[in-house]
């Protein structure tokens, strides 16, 4: 039996009356890379931006239901926000380094939730190692995080995100902007990153999907339509949708 | 070829209405830098006015406007700039939002001497602070914040959401999100503003007027309570209110000339902000 670390209970989501996420159902497994597929305004970057509440910046937006990082009730009126989004971290579509130094979009994010300042350099390099970067940029970690090229900063915005030690690291198709090269090496990185931590990644590319994936999630117009194994819905898709999309008949 | 012919007057009638603002602006900066330049000297900027305006110099004139501009930015920056963060990062768009940007909108079209006027009943008279450089830098502060507020806001629409999101989503509150990440992303913008809000402010006569500046003072201002002599009105009083006009006249288009190369130099250094910000993106 898997251990469940994130979980969503009959969550219904509206932007002002209409209706993006209708009753989903899902537990994300431990240490494990979940992919949410299905074609485009089917609402996985929606669902997924539940996950750390990034829906809290638009007024319009109404979440019923119950989402769970293990015991923790996410939406519960006395949870910190910002404690929640340390413990889910995000890493968004496009690379958005913060315009300041490659060492400092990390130690920025240490500072803020008040690390001890003689451990942050020895977190920020550890973090830039587990993200593939420190060999690229140890020599140059003063320079600005912008002066990267595309996927060095898509790796450094996942270093972001890994050096507060989330439990949950949330991805919204991290390498739809990037070159097949860069895509390889992040695509590594998240192998290598679920030994630690629990992912759930957006993802376009079906091949993509099918490399890195332990489960999938098939969503339609707001709705889970399939929820199984990677080899499952792939190989011996149940519902007739999950079976036209994941061949490519439509999306 | 009617289609040629077309195209030609409307080329003639665009590049000739560009030409003649153009020539307009040569022609006022011609008039004023030839007959200015006589009288602009090292002792023009150092010295007093002696023999009742007909000798010396605008010292005391350049160190008012120049205090003035000073006592206006340090209140209408921190207000404005606060303002603009709160009707772009925390306001909710609603009615009410709305309604307040269209008064700044407003604020910023209502006649200067207006501003005069209400300085004169609030800064002067009601809270008692006399006619001095102070009340008249708040007049001018009043003055300068619609320009603020707009040009602040705008500078930080110019933020990418994915900023705000970055930081975010990092576990950052709003606020360590705007003054960690969004004020200092938008401060060439904001800066820019400031600095052209700065140089109109320093132009402005009709403001002042009722709130505390002087034809002439004996010594420099030195405090915040004193009365003032400023450039645009030291320049209104020599061309149009001496006894002796024409005797004073190239000191007029002296002052002339220092005022615009002051405000020239604000704008100059408000276009290398932004020249210096557009090469670093």
């Amino acid at each position: 039996m898997e251990e469940i670390k994130l979980s969503a209970h009959n969550l219904d989501l509206f932007f002002g009356k209409k209706q993006i996420l209708k009753n989903i159902n899902i537990d994300f497994p431990k240490n494990k890379v979940t992919s949410l597929i299905g074609p485009s305004g089917c609402g996985k970057s929606t669902l997924l931006r539940t996950f750390n509440r990034m829906h809290d910046l638009s007024p319009d937006a109404t979440i019923e239901g119950v989402i769970k990082l293990e015991q923790q009730d996410i939406y519960d009126k006395k949870a910190s926000v910002t404690e929640i989004r340390k413990r889910i971290g995000m890493v968004f579509q496009k690379p958005n380094p913060l315009p300041k130094s490659i060492y400092e979009n990390l130690s920025y994010a240490l500072k803020i939730h008040s690390f001890p300042k003689d451990e942050i350099p020895v977190l920020v390099e550890k973090a830039l190692k587990e993200s593939y970067l420190w060999e690229e940029v140890k020599d140059e970690l003063k320079k600005p995080a912008v002066k990267l090229s595309g996927g060095q900063q898509q790796r450094l915005c996942i270093a972001r995100t890994v050096v507060l030690r989330p439990e949950v690291i949330l991805m919204d198709e991290p390498c739809s902007a990037l070159d097949p090269i860069s895509t390889h090496r992040i695509e590594e990185l998240i192998m290598s990153l679920k030994e630690n931590y629990t992912i759930v990644i957006v993802t376009h590319n079906m091949q993509q999907a099918q490399r890195i994936s332990d489960k999938v999630a098939f969503m339609y117009l707001g709705e889970l339509i399939e929820f199984n194994t990677c080899e499952a819905i792939f190989k011996n898709p149940q519902k007739e949708l999950t079976k036209n999309y994941v061949s490519g008949h439509f999306g | 070829m009617i289609k040629k012919v077309k195209y030609l007057c409307d080329w003639i009638l665009l590049s000739g209405s560009t030409l003649t603002v153009c020539l307009v602006l040569v022609v006022i900066l011609w008039d004023i830098f030839s007959k200015g330049m006589s009288s602009v000297s090292w002792n023009f900027i150092s010295h007093f006015p002696t023999d009742g305006m007909t000798k010396g110099g605008i010292l005391p004139a350049i160190i008012g406007t120049l205090l003035l501009t000073l006592i206006t930015t340090i209140f209408a920056l921190p207000f404005g700039v606060a303002c603009a963060v709160y009707l772009n990062e925390y306001a909710r768009p609603s009615f009410l939002t709305n309604i307040i940007r269209a008064c700044i909108r407003n604020l910023a079209g209502i006649p200067s001497i207006i501003y005069g006027l209400f300085g004169l009943a609030l800064f002067v008279q009601t809270l008692r602070l006399g006619t001095s450089v102070l009340s008249a830098g708040l007049t001018l502060g009043l003055l300068s914040l619609p320009y603020i507020i707009t040009t602040t806001e705008e500078a930080l629409k110019r933020v990418p959401n994915s900023m705000r999101e970055a930081t975010l989503a990092l576990g950052a509150t709003q606020f360590e999100t705007i003054k960690d990440v969004v004020l200092p992303k938008a401060l060439p913008g904001i800066l820019t503003g400031v600095i052209l809000t700065m140089s109109r402010a320093a132009g402005e006569t009709a403001p002042i007027l009722f709130t505390g500046v002087a034809f002439y003072i004996n010594g420099l201002t030195t405090s915040a309570n004193q009365e003032f002599m400023a450039l645009p009105y030291h320049l209104y009083m020599l061309s149009t209110q001496h006894q002796s006009i024409e005797q004073v006249r190239p000191l007029a288009y002296g002052t002339a000339t220092i005022l615009i190369l002051l405000v020239f130099s604000l704008n100059i250094i408000a276009f290398y902000i932004r020249f210096k910000h557009r090469t670093q993106d």
